[in-house]
């Protein structure tokens, strides 16, 4: 069993969390898009978040780095309840969290080494050696050190990606989040990003949240996986459990059909009567 | 009857929900101010975005103001055998009035839309959530020195403005219709009073805290999407121009 550090969180199952939520509701405008969420984050693992779209990922990445609050359950990241946190408790969590952004987000009115020094030169006064030495070491770690003096608008997609990611670890963080990490990359890039988030995992010591539609990348490298939908969780465990797991809206997700639980068509009256219905009124 | 009340209610309400929330907007802005003046190099840059770059159509338009003064203003002065006051006519107008009004209008129509469409693709993109994340406010870093700068550069605009659109009244006036030239400026440096210089000035300071605080305002709370910044940039240049006026009439009214 893991070693439990101070303000670790320990499951009911014994391992330690770095995050939980636990029975989280969340809705907006009066539409529920979690409904009674529990979802525990192990420390130093993979975890992929997964369900089809609409089902409340990217809005409980957004719960975890407290840029929403739950309307009911509590949010807990490294022992603290997000919602009781003010601005400055709030601003120093953040700094011990990474986040990649699904189009990068990278400011683009500064170059990439800029922007990977970004967060050094406004929480740090760092000497500018230093500074340099620790952004061209991350710009190296995701392999885009020659890139560094390039404007956003010169990078590819993949390109653009990477340099957020080493953005995301410059400050060394416990926790980083990956919004749809794969989405819209060739297949060399997304190979790329994959054995980026792996070898990150390993080598610093951090704990991944991965949000993506991307089934067969993320199994490759994910330790432990949630599959939302209805804004629920309907099965988790490793990739190969859920592979093998019976619920129909999993087989459906997981093997990417069309349609299933999670219908192709949205709920619309009789198609027959639609059309004829629409001839005679003309 | 009963859904257009509601409807007018609603509306009213809507609106007055808006001010609340600038006003809101205002005083976070105005209590991070005394830290916004320590990121001198931020400010410069801002600053010299809403000023410098603003500088081509302030003189451009202050030209063409002041030369239309000039035709106006002798036409009308000669009528009456007064054309050797088209100086100190002009520059009382456009030191009290026109510099400060017609300065703000084109402040908001360049810079302003510039300020809030920024912003507001900051928010499309995602940036100013980064921002966020990475624990750095983009209230501080973004939204206050884009205020900041505009709020010192309308002033100085102003006065350039002014400046320019006294030359063009001089070129038409004394170049052109052959307005004594030592009339023209003796009678301007007699009849105009620091205090006239001091309304221009106070008048481009408050339309420069009106149009930046606007102009950052629309930008940060648009909606992340491009007609949601097409939508910011239009309110930006409409709500500053009528709020300009709006406030012309308070001031003069105060200080008159």
């Amino acid at each position: 069993m893991p070693t439990e550090p101070a303000d670790g969180v320990p499951s009911a199952a014994g391992h330690d969390h770095v995050a939980d939520l636990r029975g989280v509701h969340y809705s907006v405008d009066g539409k529920p898009v979690l409904i009674g969420l529990d979802i525990g984050i192990c420390r130093g693992a993979i975890t992929a978040i997964m369900g089809p779209s609409g089902t409340g990922k990217t809005t409980l990445l957004r719960l975890i780095t407290g840029q929403v609050l739950a309307d009911a359950g509590e949010v807990i990241v490294d022992g603290r309840d997000v919602a009781r946190l003010g601005r400055r408790d709030l601003y120093a969590l953040r700094r011990r969290m990474g986040m990649l952004f699904q189009n990068g987000a990278l400011m683009t009115d500064i170059d990439v080494f800029e922007n990977v020094a970004f967060p050094l030169r406004e929480h740090t006064r760092l000497p500018e050696r230093l500074v340099r030495s620790i952004v061209l070491t991350k710009l190296h770690a995701v392999g885009l050190r020659g890139a560094a003096r390039l404007m956003p608008q010169q990078l590819s997609g993949g390109m653009a990606r990477r340099v957020a990611l080493a953005r995301a670890i410059v400050m060394d963080p416990e926790i980083l989040i990956y919004d749809e990490p794969f989405a819209g990359l060739d297949p060399i890039s997304m190979g790329v990003v994959m054995r980026l988030i792996r070898s990150l995992n390993d080598a610093l010591g951090i704990s991944s949240i991965v949000v993506t539609h991307d089934v067969r990348e993320i199994s490759q490298i994910a330790d432990q996986s949630y599959i939302l939908s209805g804004g629920r969780v309907v099965a988790s465990g490793s990739p190969k459990e859920l592979h093998d797991h019976p619920s129909p809206i999993v087989k459906q997700f997981m093997e990417g059909q069309a349609d299933g639980p999670v219908p192709f068509h949205y709920p619309a009256p009789d198609y027959r009567e639609q059309l004829i219905g629409e001839e005679r009124r003309a | 009857m009963r859904a257009v009340v509601g409807e007018v209610v609603e509306s009213l309400s809507a609106s007055l929900e808006r001010v609340g929330a600038l006003a809101r907007f205002l005083g976070r802005l105005l209590w991070l101010s005394p830290g916004g003046f320590l990121r001198v190099r931020l400010l410069v840059e801002q600053v010299y975005n809403a000023g410098a770059r603003s500088l081509v159509i302030i003189m451009t338009c202050g030209l063409f103001v002041g030369m239309v003064m000039g035709l106006q203003g002798y036409d009308l002065l000669q009528r009456i055998g007064s054309e050797d006051s088209l100086g100190v006519g002009a520059a009382l107008a456009l030191l009290r009035e026109l510099g400060p009004v017609v300065t703000a209008l084109l402040f908001a129509g360049r810079a302003g839309t510039a300020l809030a469409s920024e912003i507001g693709l900051m928010r499309a993109t995602d940036q100013l959530a980064a921002m966020d994340i990475m624990a750095v406010d983009p209230m501080k870093r973004i939204v206050l020195p884009r205020f900041l700068g505009g709020v010192l550069a309308m002033p100085l605009l102003t006065a350039v403005f002014i400046t320019i659109s006294i030359f063009g009244v001089q070129l038409i006036g004394v170049q052109f219709f052959g307005v004594d030239q030592g009339q023209f400026w003796s009678q301007m440096r007699g009849a105009v009073e620091l205090s006239d210089i001091r309304e221009g000035l106070v008048k481009g300071l408050v339309f420069g805290i009106a149009c930046s605080l606007i102009a950052v305002f629309e930008g940060y709370n648009s909606l992340p999407t491009a007609e949601g910044v097409g939508q910011a940039t239009t309110r930006t240049v409409v709500i500053s121009a009528v709020t300009t006026l709006i406030l012309d009439y308070i001031l003069t009214a105060l200080m008159i």
